[in-house]
C-alpha cells in the first residue's frame, strides 16, 4: 500500500511538471504548426533571473512572480525574433530560427553571467518533508501537484470560455478562416508565445525546486521531455499533451522502480526509441487535434 | 553537363588555392585550421545531400559522425593503448589494430550501415514529426555513446588514435565529397527527389517512391559524416561524446543554412564564410581572456554571432547566399547574357 501510494505521488508529481511543460510546447505548436525548440531556454531565463533578483531581499513570491514575468517577455520575444520574420517562409527556416535563438539565449547565459552553476534562492517548504499515511514525501512534490491541477483548471477555462481562448482554438483548427472572420493573427501568435512562456516560467520554479541551481543547459531536459509527451499525446491536441505527459511520467517512474541499475542509464534511449515508434505507429499522436487547416 | 563540371572545377579549385596557400604560409594554426575546414566541408557536403535535395531537416547528422569517429577508434587504436584506454573491451575488438585509413573506410561504412538500419520507417514522416524524430535519433545516438562505456569509454575522453589526417587526406575527402554531391544532386535519384521537396503531393503522384529515394540520401549523408567523424578523430585525436552533440549541430547547421541548402556551392562557401567567422571570432574571444579584463573567462561570444548571423540570412535571404543556382550554372548564364545584349 505504502509502495503504491509512494509510486501514486510520483507519477502525479512528475507528470503535472510533465504536461505543463508539454501543454507551453504544444499550445504554439497547435496554431503555428511549427515546433519552438527555444522553450527550453524560456525556462533558463526564469532560472537566471531568480538568480539575479535573489540578493534583493524581495519575498520568495514577488521574486518569482518577476522570474515568471520575465519568462512570459522572453516568450513574446521569441515570436518577434524567431517566428515573425521568417513565418511566412518555409517550415525549415521557423525551425532553424528558433534553433538558433535557443543557441543565442543559452551563449548570452554562458558569456553574461557564467558557466557555472548558480544558487536559485528556495523557500523554507521546498526542502521540507511531508508524512502522508506512512509515506514520506517532499512537500515540494505536492506543491508541484497543487501547481499543475491549479494551472490545467485555468488553462482549460481559458481555452473553453475567454473570447481569447476561443479565438486561439478558432485559429489552430483553421488560422486563414478564423483571419478572415477578423481575428487577429499576430496577436493571437504572441499571446499564445506569452501563455507558453507563462507555462515555462511556472515550470522553471518547480523544476529547478528539485536541483536547486540554474546552468545555461538547464532547459534541454525540459524541452525533451515536452518533445516526447506531446509526440506521444498527439502533437495539436491540447488534452493530448496533458494526457502525454502523465504518461511519459508513468513510463519513467515504472523504469526507474524496475529497471535495473545498469539499464537504467540507458533510460532516455528507451524513451525515445519509444517516441520514434509511436510515430510511426500513429503519427498524430495518441489524441488527433483539430482538422489542419493552412499554416500561415 | 558543362555547367555541372563548371561548378565542380571552381569548388575543387577553390579548396585547392586554400590548400596551396597554408602551405605556402605554412603556420602551423593555420594548417590547423585549414584541417578542420576540410572536415568541415566534407560534413557539410554530406549534410547537404539528405536536407538539400529532400528538404528535409536532420539534425541526427552530427550523431553519426560519432558513429564514424568511435567505429574509426574501436579498430585502430594500438592493442596496448586500448588496454588503457578501454580496459573493458571485448577481447575480440581489442586485438584488431587496422591502418587508420581503413578504419576511416569502415567508420564511414559503419555509420551508413546504422543509418540504413534505424531510418527507413523515419523517412514515410515529412515536416515537423521528421524533425523531431532525427532529433530524438541525435538523442538515442548520443545516450548510446555517453554509456555504453566498454566501448566508448562513457562520457569520458577517448584517447589514443593514431594521427593520420593531414592537410592532404582531408583536402582529398573534401574534393570527393564536392565530387560526389553534385554528382548525386544530377543523378536520377537525386532529380526525383527534388521533386518530392519542391511538391510532394505531385512527384508523389507520378509514382515517385518517396521514403526509398530519401532513404538513399540519408544513407549517402550518413556515410559522409561517418568519414568527416573518422577523419575528425584522426586528426584530434583524443575526444569525447560532448563533441558530437548540439552545439557541433549548430555550427554545421550554420554553415549549410548561410550558405544556402539547396546547391552544393552554398555548403561549400557557407563552410568557408562560417570557419573564417569561428577563427576569428575565437580568436577574437582568446585574445579578450588573455587581456583579463572581465573577471570570468568569455565564452559564447561566437555562437551568438553565429546565431544572429543566421537569424538575419533567413529573414532577409530565406533560401541562403546561394538559393537555387549552382555556382557554374549562374556563371554560364552570365556569360550568355553579355553575348546576347550587344
Amino acid at each position: 500500500m505504502t509502495t503504491f501510494l509512494q509510486f501514486l505521488i510520483d507519477v502525479l508529481s512528475l507528470g503535472g511538471a510533465y504536461a505543463l511543460m508539454a501543454l507551453g510546447l504544444v499550445i504554439v505548436y497547435g496554431i503555428l504548426r511549427l515546433v519552438n525548440f527555444a522553450y527550453g531556454e524560456l525556462i533558463m531565463v526564469a532560472g537566471y533571473t531568480m538568480y539575479l533578483v535573489s540578493g534583493s531581499g524581495l519575498p520568495w513570491l514577488v521574486m518569482a512572480a518577476i522570474a515568471v514575468l520575465m519568462a512570459i517577455l522572453a516568450g513574446i520575444a521569441t515570436d518577434y525574433v524567431a517566428f515573425r520574420p521568417v513565418r511566412a517562409k518555409s517550415v525549415t527556416a521557423v525551425l532553424i530560427t528558433s534553433f538558433a535563438f535557443a543557441t543565442l539565449l543559452q551563449n548570452a547565459a554562458l558569456l553574461f553571467i557564467s558557466p557555472r552553476p548558480r544558487n536559485v534562492p528556495l523557500p523554507e517548504v521546498f526542502s521540507q518533508t511531508v508524512e502522508i499515511a506512512g509515506v514520506i514525501t517532499p512537500a515540494r512534490n505536492l506543491i508541484t501537484i497543487a501547481a499543475a491541477v491549479i494551472l490545467l483548471a485555468l488553462f482549460s477555462w481559458l481555452m473553453r470560455r475567454s473570447v481569447l481562448g476561443i479565438a486561439m482554438r478558432a485559429a489552430a483548427t483553421n488560422f486563414t478562416m478564423a483571419r478572415m472572420l477578423g481575428i487577429p493573427a499576430n496577436l493571437i501568435i504572441s499571446s499564445a508565445f506569452a501563455i507558453s512562456g507563462l507555462l515555462a516560467g511556472v515550470v522553471s520554479l518547480l523544476w529547478i525546486g528539485r536541483i536547486g541551481a540554474v546552468v545555461p543547459g538547464i532547459g534541454l531536459e525540459p524541452l525533451l521531455i515536452a518533445f516526447i509527451a506531446t509526440v506521444i499525446g498527439g502533437m495539436r491536441s491540447l488534452q493530448g499533451a496533458v494526457l502525454g505527459g502523465f504518461l511519459l511520467a508513468f513510463i519513467d517512474t515504472t523504469l526507474n522502480f524496475t529497471l535495473p541499475q545498469d539499464l537504467l542509464k540507458f533510460r532516455d534511449a528507451f524513451t525515445f526509441s519509444l517516441v520514434i515508434l509511436i510515430l510511426l505507429w500513429r503519427p498524430e499522436g495518441l489524441i488527433k487535434g483539430p482538422a489542419s487547416g493552412q499554416r500561415t | 553537363m558543362g555547367k555541372n563540371l563548371l561548378t565542380i572545377a571552381l569548388l575543387c579549385g577553390l579548396i585547392v588555392a586554400m590548400v596551396v596557400v597554408t602551405k605556402l604560409l605554412g603556420v602551423r594554426l593555420f594548417d590547423r585550421i585549414a584541417i578542420n575546414l576540410c572536415i568541415a566541408l566534407v560534413l557539410v557536403l554530406g549534410l547537404q545531400v539528405f536536407m538539400g535535395n529532400s528538404g528535409i531537416l536532420s539534425f541526427a547528422h552530427i550523431g553519426f559522425m560519432g558513429v564514424g569517429a568511435y567505429t574509426s577508434a574501436l579498430l585502430t587504436i594500438p592493442s596496448r593503448m586500448k588496454g588503457m584506454s578501454l580496459p573493458d573491451l571485448d577481447p575480440f575488438f581489442a586485438a584488431i589494430e587496422l591502418s587508420p585509413y581503413l578504419g576511416i573506410l569502415i567508420g564511414g561504412l559503419a555509420a551508413a550501415l546504422v543509418a540504413a538500419a534505424v531510418s527507413y520507417p523515419l523517412m514515410r514522416l515529412s515536416d515537423a514529426a521528421a524533425v523531431i524524430t532525427s532529433f530524438a535519433l541525435l538523442v538515442v545516438l548520443h545516450t548510446v555513446m555517453t554509456h555504453w562505456s566498454a566501448v566508448t569509454n562513457g562520457p569520458r575522453t577517448l584517447f589514443g588514435l593514431p594521427r593520420a589526417t593531414d592537410l592532404w587526406l582531408a583536402a582529398g575527402a573534401a574534393i570527393v565529397a564536392v565530387v560526389a554531391a553534385v554528382a548525386f544532386k544530377e543523378s536520377r535519384t537525386g532529380l526525383l527527389l527534388r521533386s518530392s521537396r519542391d511538391d510532394e503531393v505531385a512527384s508523389g503522384a507520378m509514382g515517385v517512391h518517396i521514403p526509398r529515394l530519401r532513404w538513399q540520401a540519408f544513407i549517402l549523408s550518413a556515410l559522409f559524416a561517418g568519414i568527416g567523424g573518422a577523419l575528425w578523430g584522426h586528426f584530434i585525436t583524443s575526444f569525447s561524446p560532448k563533441a558530437f552533440f548540439l552545439k557541433e549541430t549548430f555550427v554545421i547547421l550554420s554553415m549549410l543554412v548561410i550558405g544556402g541548402a539547396n546547391t552544393v556551392t552554398g555548403a561549400v562557401f557557407g563552410a568557408f564564410i562560417v570557419t573564417a567567422a569561428f577563427e576569428s571570432l575565437r580568436a577574437t574571444e582568446a585574445g579578450l581572456n588573455k587581456l583579463d579584463i572581465f573577471s570570468e573567462q568569455v565564452v559564447g561570444l561566437t555562437e551568438i554571432v553565429l546565431a544572429l548571423a543566421m537569424i538575419a540570412v533567413l529573414a532577409l535571404r530565406p533560401g541562403g547566399l546561394f538559393a537555387t543556382q549552382e555556382i557554374g550554372v549562374l556563371l554560364t548564364r552570365r556569360r550568355n547574357k553579355r553575348e546576347d545584349s550587344p
